[in-house]
């Protein structure tokens, strides 16, 4: 374990910069992720998962800002490079897949265009070559007739099979680091599972470190090697997979978890959260979720600092571990 | 596709159907049709002659077939002031107005499209308000005054541009065009900048309402997180988005240019087709006007075909019937 | 027209909202004058320009700032007829606006009429309406006019009729857009449970829901139609030259462009400049306050 991670985030604030004064998107978020780790990033929407995203790869539009922080590729910092250095590493080291399959393709462009451009961005490719490199890249997604789908637009291609074009897309220049943001959501069921299966075995295969962004526990429960928890953009709770669905430490972790419905419960009423994240405009002093946590106390009124309870973190005065026990 | 430009050409002529009706009966009912292809100077017996020649005394569906049968041989009767058919005056003055309308069709597209990107790009900075409000006059004012402004500016008391006629033209395969001689341009410039505003005021709102919505959509930032280079980005996965409303809307604008070309060349006496009919209708020489109107609708159905056409092979989505209305 | 927008007028806060722009107040003072200028015109004008006995051949071409050999004032100067341009542009302004503002109200009645019916109506009868409407958009506005003009001839009346016959089509699609949109909701269904006549469902309760939107159009539709006017004008296709519009009046200066006579021309084109954008700023701006569904 000499090499550094492939991803250090430490103390990242980002901000929106609006005329009503700034709002704190993402507040001092920290985590690294290991080569060939998939660590899950879960919260509900709005909670800051895609503008973590974001702020890695340097695509955050204005007025985002990335504030303070340093973010670490390969030990290497990244947050004051040059934009023409930040594109030269996005697609090359970090790459990202979006949410909506029907979105991320563009509509006009033939596909074999908008790969060989994604190819071209990072490679001196002839026409040729870029074609072989992207038939080869298809066939490794799971993509039938990867020749005649090259010379089609988007439109022609079913919700899965776009999504896989632009897994396929994503992983042309073998990235260290890729970040999928909510990249099943849109889709079946079974096309997410299948999605889910290839892109982990692309990565296990690759050893690429990967982010999985996601609002739903269940999705990543079956991938992912350990989990981050944000709720109104802080991460609440950090801990490997199993030790966070066993026996989660934060309120809110245990409240997303019982969430998921399961056969156990059956026939019982569905646990929930009870309110709703607040705004980012208007976060609560102390403890973020305290207005909505039924184990809140008057130690909750003061700030929350990240406690580590042996191999996990937690962002709370009185982990339920510690309760319990 | 074939099958695609079938049904638009049945629709053309269509069209093409209802407009000689319209023109029939406005020739016909609205107005005496004795009148309109009779000279002044026609005494009573002379008029007697042209009831009975156009037919007159018989129904009136016969006498629309035989002007229709009339219309397809190219036959719409002699100019009373020149004296030779009045279809051949009009291919003879076509080309210098056809010459003026797509000079100012470039002159739109080139200046028009570097402006819409730069309002798009910077929406809030001061030099994309001015290219706004420059847009906005551009629009609203009449283009007859913005064409007297320029012969005050730059004929009387600048005079460095002629503010009348065509120049020097040179003969480009059996046609005559000022395109190629330095006073030709020389001339050009002022009548073909004066109607391409009108053009130009529309492709910078379209441009600019076409970055504001493409700039931000999932496929752009998708192409940003593989690295692809910005300048191609903006030169082909957002051009080739925006330029697609914009051929439309030329195309279909197109004949409106032509419509308006009248009005330019009255203004700087281009000898094109639209001052031939001013001319025309200072000396009542109807059937010059009659044909001046039906070839005007031809060609003007014509151009809504070749757009549609144009449209659906920038557009794949058009052209597999995705959203046919 | 305050009167017939009273009982469904914005609320204050849109006025207010309206105000805060200067550029909209600026439009707003400048459109009212030449309204006021144009309802006056008769008491204001030092001359009536149509009386041929008022004016003198031998003022002719007069430059801005002289005088008459009997001593009155050219504030403007005169045209070729030794017209005073002051008067002939103030007449010139009451019959571009009268122009604008009739063939608008016409073509907004028309178009307003269509639109509902084809709202309301939908099925075959919104089918043929809107295909004659598409058609009728296809052709540009100009082109339109020409053909109509060449066939009628000359006169207020004549262009008039041309301007509603290009203008109709726009009013009769807006509106169907917003009636679709008011057509379902809930007040029309309780108005139809009530058992309300037809017109009076549509006059009485989705009309008035579509005045914002119509405002705006109307507003920017009134603009174009003075434009267009002016250039047919100019063209010597729309207003006889006993009665002159701005766009005469700018055409009959064409012709001593090129001696240097400019103010014959160019004061009349100033004064249509400004109507046009004015009207245009206003537009603009309404259609920013009232936010309707453009």
């Amino acid at each position: 374990m000499t090499a550094p991670p492939v991803l250090e985030v430490k103390n990242l604030n980002t901000s929106f910069l609006l005329p009503i004064g700034e709002v704190r998107a993402l507040r001092d978020i920290s985590f690294d992720v290991r080569r060939g780790e998939i660590l899950g990033l879960v919260g509900e929407s709005g909670s800051g998962k895609s503008i973590t995203g974001f702020s890695i790869n340097g695509l955050l539009s204005p007025p985002g800002q990335v504030m303070s922080g340093s973010i670490r590729l390969h030990g290497q910092e990244i947050t004051g490079l040059t934009p023409a250095a930040m594109r030269q590493l996005r697609g090359a080291k970090i790459a990202m897949v979006f949410q909506d399959p029907m979105m991320t393709l563009n509509p006009v462009l033939k596909i074999s265009l908008q790969m060989g451009d994604a190819l071209r961005a990072h490679a001196r490719l002839s026409e040729r070559e870029a074609r072989a490199r992207s038939i080869a890249a298809l066939e490794e997604v799971g993509i039938p007739a990867p020749e005649e789908r090259l010379d089609a637009f988007p439109h022609q291609l079913s919700g899965g099979m776009r999504q896989r074009v632009a897994v396929a897309i994503a992983l042309l220049h073998e990235p260290d680091l890729v970040i999928m943001d909510e990249p099943t959501t849109a889709l079946d069921v079974t096309i997410q599972g299948q999605i889910l299966a290839l892109v982990q075995r692309l990565c296990r295969e690759r050893g690429t470190a990967l982010i999985w962004i996601t609002h739903d526990l269940a999705v990543v429960a079956g991938i992912a090697d350990r989990i981050l928890v944000m709720y109104a953009g802080r991460i609440v709770e950090d801990g490997t997979i199993d030790e966070l669905l066993d026996t989660p430490a934060h309120p809110y972790t245990r409240g997303l978890i019982d969430s998921v419905p399961t056969r156990e419960q059956r026939g019982s009423r569905l646990r929930q959260i009870p309110g709703r994240m607040p705004a980012l405009t208007d976060i609560p002093e102390g403890c973020t979720f305290r207005p909505r946590c039924s184990f809140a106390t008057d130690a909750c009124a003061a700030p929350q600092e990240m406690r580590s309870l042996g191999t996990r973190l937690v962002r709370c005065c009185h982990p339920l571990t510690e309760v319990s026990a | 596709m074939t099958e695609f430009i079938v049904k638009r050409l049945l629709q053309a002529l269509l069209v093409l159907a209802v407009m000689t009706v319209l023109v029939f009966f406005g020739v016909n009912v609205i107005g005496n049709p004795v009148y309109i292809f009779a000279s002044s100077e026609c005494d009573q017996p002379c008029l007697d002659a042209i009831i009975k020649d156009l037919g007159l005394d018989r129904p009136i569906w016969e006498q629309y077939w035989v002007f229709i049968g009339n219309l397809l041989q190219g036959d719409l009767g002699n100019s009373f002031t020149h004296g030779v058919p009045a279809m051949s005056l009009i291919w003879q003055r076509l080309p210098a107005t056809l010459e003026l309308a797509f000079c100012a069709l470039v002159i739109a597209l080139t200046v028009g499209l570097p402006l819409g990107v730069a309002a798009g790009l910077r929406p809030t900075h001061w030099t994309s308000r001015v290219i706004m409000g420059f847009s906005m006059i551009a629009f609203s004012v009449p283009i007859f005054w913005i064409g007297l402004i320029m012969i005050i500016v730059f004929s009387v008391s600048l005079g460095w541009m002629p503010a009348v006629g065509r120049g020097d033209t040179v003969d480009i395969l059996g046609v005559d065009l000022s395109l190629f001689t330095l006073d030709g341009l020389h001339h050009l410039a002022m009548p073909a900048f004066t109607l391409s505003l009108i053009m130009m005021a529309m492709v910078i709102r379209l441009t600019r309402a076409g970055m504001r919505e493409v700039l931000f959509s999932d496929y752009i930032k998708f192409a940003r997180a593989n690295g692809i280079r910005e300048r191609r980005i903006l030169t082909l996965h957002v051009m080739r988005n925006i330029l697609i409303p914009i051929v439309t809307v030329l195309g279909m604008e197109f004949g409106g240019v032509i419509a308006f070309a009248v009005v330019v060349e009255s203004i700087f006496s281009w000898p094109g087709v639209g001052k031939m009919l001013i001319d025309a209708i200072a000396v009542l020489d109807r059937p010059l006007i009659v044909a001046y109107l039906i070839f005007v609708v031809i060609m003007f159905v014509t151009l809504n075909l070749i757009t549609d056409i144009i449209y659906s092979l920038l557009d794949p989505r058009v052209r597999l019937g995705g959203n046919s209305s | 027209m305050s009167g017939t927008v009273a009982h469904t007028a914005p609320a204050p806060g849109v006025w207010r909202e309206f105000f805060r722009s200067p550029a909209a107040i600026v439009a707003l003072a400048t459109f009212s004058g030449f309204c006021l200028v144009a309802l006056f015109a008769p008491w204001i004008a030092p001359q009536n320009p149509y009386d041929l006995a008022q004016v003198d051949i031998m003022d002719s071409l007069l430059p801005p700032g002289s005088e008459s050999w009997t001593g009155a004032p050219y504030h403007l100067g005169t045209d070729g007829q030794g017209r005073d341009m002051l008067s002939a542009m103030i007449y010139g302004i009451r019959i571009s606006l009268l122009v604008g503002l009739v063939s608008g109200v016409i073509a907004l009645a028309v178009g307003t009429v269509v639109g509902l019916v084809a709202a309301y109506r939908g099925g075959w009868v919104d089918t043929i309406l809107m295909r004659i409407v598409d058609l009728q958009l296809s052709f540009p506005t100009i082109l339109v006019a020409l053909i109509l003009l060449v066939i009628l001839g000359r006169g207020v009346d004549k262009i008039i009729f041309a301007l509603v016959v290009v203008q109709w089509a726009y009013f009769a699609r807006t509106v169907r857009g917003v009636a679709l949109v008011e057509s379902v909701r809930e007040y029309v269904d309780a108005a139809k449970g009530l058992r309300l006549g037809h017109l009076r469902i549509l006059f009485g309760h989705i009309l008035p829901n579509c005045l914002p939107t119509m405002l705006v159009v109307a507003t920017m539709q009134m603009a174009a139609a003075i434009s267009l006017e002016a250039t047919l004008s100019f063209l010597g296709l729309g207003l006889p030259p006993t009665r002159p519009s701005l766009g005469l009046l700018i055409a009959n200066g064409f012709d001593y462009l090129q001696s240097g006579r400019y103010w014959i021309s160019v004061l009349p084109g100033l004064v249509l400049l400004a109507i046009i954008v004015s009207a245009n700023v206003l537009g603009d701006r309404m259609r920013d306050t009232l936010n309707p569904h453009l």
